[in-house]
């Protein structure tokens, strides 16, 4: 049963991912993402880690994105113009996509050999309870210089915009 | 019992009776919408226009499905699909009633009880944006488009709020399981006095409530928020171009929102299926009385009744309310159906509320509606979860 779902949701997110590049259209190509966003919120629940899935579908598919198609939709942006490849992508794109592809399963495959799949019990239970007294305790320091980068983030923001208005 | 089987079974159960609310809740709707008006409303199609729902439904199946043909198909037909899907699914976490026990089999009156549960609420009531957006923006027109922008403004703006006083009762409990909240609200101070999380030590939660409600009234777009669809400045706004079955699927998936929102602040801050006054003063008798009252007050209008209809049919109501409160004094009944009748009470009591708003207050224009939600809610839903954080961490 989590087999089939996760070859399900799995594959959905491999194909939302490629539909993501694939599609000229910015719209389309953001809905695509959030497919990417939700069918992975599956893959983590699966996994045991339902705070996870909750907070990805939350922050990523539901604050996020939302914040993607709108200013995507306010400066109207059309569908892409599709033009020749330059000289180098025409030559040196597929070599360069075999070599990458070939290093990420390289790494893969060494990384999980054959016969041990980490599971759950790898993660830890992955509760609300868990991730909370890992990142006021253990992750402390990190946790709080993220809030600040994120709050710094905001205020350069805020004073952009007002620059804008003088 | 087969475990699948059951979970069927409850399934069906539930999404029948969220579809009978949702069809009956806008006759209930434009019948207190018309009392405040002082008009009569619905009356023509069945007894006080009971049957007005179904003559609605009809019309909707049987009125032309126009597709507009400048519009983005797929992303039109996806958005009320998406709309009604989302709003439908929250309610599968909702606890109406404690475990039971039907024919031998043990069960919670609870679909599923996520360990998350709160964020999966959240989580849903997040992606809801989409389907307005999408309706708005694959028209291909200006008033649905304006309409979905300021939604999409409105609806992240006003789930900040939203968000913060959903957090401070989640404190108080020490739980994000939606069971769970509701158990840690058993008990009465002083023997009588119910610990609901509106009023339980160490931080009642009566700021979070208000915010709570305020910030749903705008989540679930209804006035006096509901800019997304000011019909005399946007026409319908996000759903002017849809019409027939997909109109109703936007008409439903608002109302089912609605419920939702209702059922969450039931649940959160009200105590969910837990009765007002302990058992020992009796309120396992609470159904049968109210329903005996309306029986009795149904029996009194309807024997002198001027209208020849209202001479029978209102009678027949009386004695099947009165044949109900006999049913309610029947212990087995009695055990199953009390809490849910507590629940129905209170989030019905919300309901009202919000229909009661719609018929009161005007439309906020739209800079007062951002400027509300971003000055005054927001700051007060960070100070009542800062406050009552320092409150339970003293206690602690």
């Amino acid at each position: 049963m989590a087999a089939a779902i996760f070859l399900i949701f799995a594959f959905l997110a491999v194909v939302c991912g490629l539909n993501v590049v694939l599609r000229r259209h910015p719209v389309s190509s953001a809905l695509w993402l959030i497919g990417v966003m939700v069918s992975l919120a599956v893959l983590y629940a699966l996994l045991g880690a339902h705070f996870l899935a909750a907070a990805q579908v939350i922050v990523y598919a539901g604050a996020i994105m939302v914040l993607f198609v709108i200013v995507i939709m306010l400066v109207n942006a059309g569908a892409e113009q599709r033009s020749t490849a330059s000289r180098m992508a025409q030559h040196a794109g597929l070599p360069l996509l075999a070599a990458l592809l070939g290093a990420l399963g390289y790494v893969m495959w060494r990384a999980a050999p054959a016969g041990k799949v980490a599971g759950a019990a790898a993660v830890g239970k992955g509760t609300a309870q868990d991730i909370g007294r890992a990142l006021f305790t253990t992750y402390l320091l990190p946790f709080e210089l993220a809030s600040i980068l994120v709050l710094i983030a905001v205020v350069g923001a805020v004073v952009l915009a007002y620059k804008e208005m003088d | 019992m087969n475990p699948y089987l059951l979970m069927v079974v409850k399934a069906a159960l539930v999404t029948g009776a969220l579809l009978f609310t949702l069809l009956y809740i806008q006759w209930v709707e434009r019948k207190i919408i018309a009392h405040i008006q002082c008009r009569l409303g619905p009356y023509r199609v069945g007894p006080h226009g009971l049957l007005q729902p179904v003559a609605d439904t009809l019309k909707l199946l049987f009125k032309e499905d126009l597709l507009p043909g400048h519009v983005n198909r797929f992303l039109f037909l996806l958005a009320p699909v998406l709309a009604v899907s989302l709003a439908l699914i929250s309610i599968s976490v909702i606890p109406f009633g404690p475990e039971i026990e039907v024919a031998g089999v043990r069960t919670w009156v609870q679909l599923a009880d996520l360990n998350v549960g709160v964020l999966f609420v959240l989580a849903i009531s997040s992606l809801t944006v989409y389907g307005v957006v999408l309706a708005g923006w694959a028209s291909n027109s200006k008033y649905p488009l304006l309409g979905a922008l300021r939604s999409a403004a409105q609806m992240v703006g006003y789930e900040l709020p939203l968000g913060m006083a959903v957090a401070a009762p989640l404190l108080v409990s020490g739980s994000l399981s939606l069971r769970e909240i509701v158990l840690s609200q058993q008990h009465y101070y002083g023997g009588f006095f119910p610990a609901w999380n509106l009023f339980r030590l160490p931080a009642p939660q009566v700021f979070g409530f208000l915010v709570f409600l305020v910030a749903a009234f705008a989540e679930t777009n209804r006035l006096p928020f509901d800019l997304p669809e000011a019909e005399n400045e946007l026409v319908a706004g996000f759903h002017t171009e849809y019409s027939s079955l997909k109109f109703a699927s936007f008409f439903m998936a608002e109302y089912a929102n609605m419920i939702t929102v209702c059922s969450m602040a039931t649940v959160l801050f009200l105590g969910g299926w837990l009765p007002l006054f302990p058992a020992q003063y009796g309120s396992n008798y609470a159904p049968a009385l109210a329903l005996a009252a309306a029986g009795a007050l149904w029996l009194y209008h309807g024997l002198p009744s001027a209208f020849r209809r209202d001479r029978w049919s209102l009678p027949a109501a009386g004695v099947a309310a009165l044949v109900a409160a006999g049913l309610f004094l029947i212990p087995a009944v009695q055990a199953i159906f009390t809490p849910l009748f507590w629940f129905l009470a209170k989030t019905g009591l919300l309901l009202f509320t919000f229909i009661w708003v719609r018929g009161t207050l005007p439309r906020l224009r739209y800079d007062q509606l951002m400027r509300f939600t971003w000055t005054f809610l927001f700051p007060l839903g960070v100070a009542n979860l800062m406050v009552t954080g320092l409150l339970v961490a003293l206690r602690a």
